[in-house]
């Protein structure tokens, strides 16, 4: 699913609502969770997930290609840890998916 | 540090668009759902800009019980996993995107 299939589906779910509200309401959620981030603020979403920021030491790498030592500056990266319930629900899901394939085949 | 919840993230809505504080509420909920819903069907949600949920089959491996060094079958189990875009990355450094380090990984 993209981005735009989800605007799409919101749009078909909220008839009362204008497409072009909905559209930004995404758009906010995102930049909004984005901006938090840049920031170093931690977006905590109950039972979906966590969205924090991670600070990567500066290192010494190497350039896969050429083999050459690069210096890397410290850095920080955007960490997502999917709650208890999502990360359930995803696993649940995926076990039922398995054991019902298996037996089809059968 | 602050944390930015649900509620944070209702308020910008309301002020945003001219729904009420109750439907924002609401709106934030489906969007939420809706990813929940499509990664339990095992399927990716790409959202440009910010990243890429998708699901990762891991399989059984043997583990240990770090207080009392006992060896247990860890089962196969699905995980999730975000990738941050480029841009969110840049974002979270403070730096404009860089078109050139970018490639052609974005997504």
């Amino acid at each position: 699913m993209t981005k735009s299939e989800l605007v799409a589906e919101l749009v078909a779910a909220n008839p009362h609502l204008l497409a072009r509200d909905i559209e930004r309401i995404v758009q906010t959620i995102f930049d909004e969770i984005g901006e938090a981030l840049s920031r170093g603020d931690r977006v905590e979403l109950r039972g979906f997930g966590a969205f924090v920021v991670k600070k990567r030491e500066a290192r010494t790498g190497r350039n896969p290609r050429t083999g050459d030592s690069v210096e890397v500056d410290e850095k920080t990266v955007p960490f997502f840890k999917a709650g208890k319930e999502l990360r359930e629900r995803v696993n649940k899901n995926a076990t039922r998916r398995r054991r019902s394939e298996k037996l089809a085949a059968t | 540090m602050t944390t930015v919840t649900r509620a944070t993230l209702s308020e910008h809505i309301y002020s945003q668009v001219g729904l009420s504080r109750h439907e924002s509420a609401e709106l934030l909920e489906s969007v939420l759902e809706r990813i929940a819903v499509t990664l339990e069907r095992g399927e990716t949600v790409k959202l440009s800009g910010f990243g890429t949920f998708s699901v990762r089959q891991k399989g059984r491996r043997m583990g240990r019980n770090p207080k009392t060094g006992i060896e247990v079958p860890i089962l196969p189990r699905t995980v999730l996993i975000f990738r941050p875009s480029q841009i969110l990355k840049a974002q979270v450094n403070g730096e404009a995107l860089d078109l050139e380090a970018m490639g052609d990984s974005e997504d």
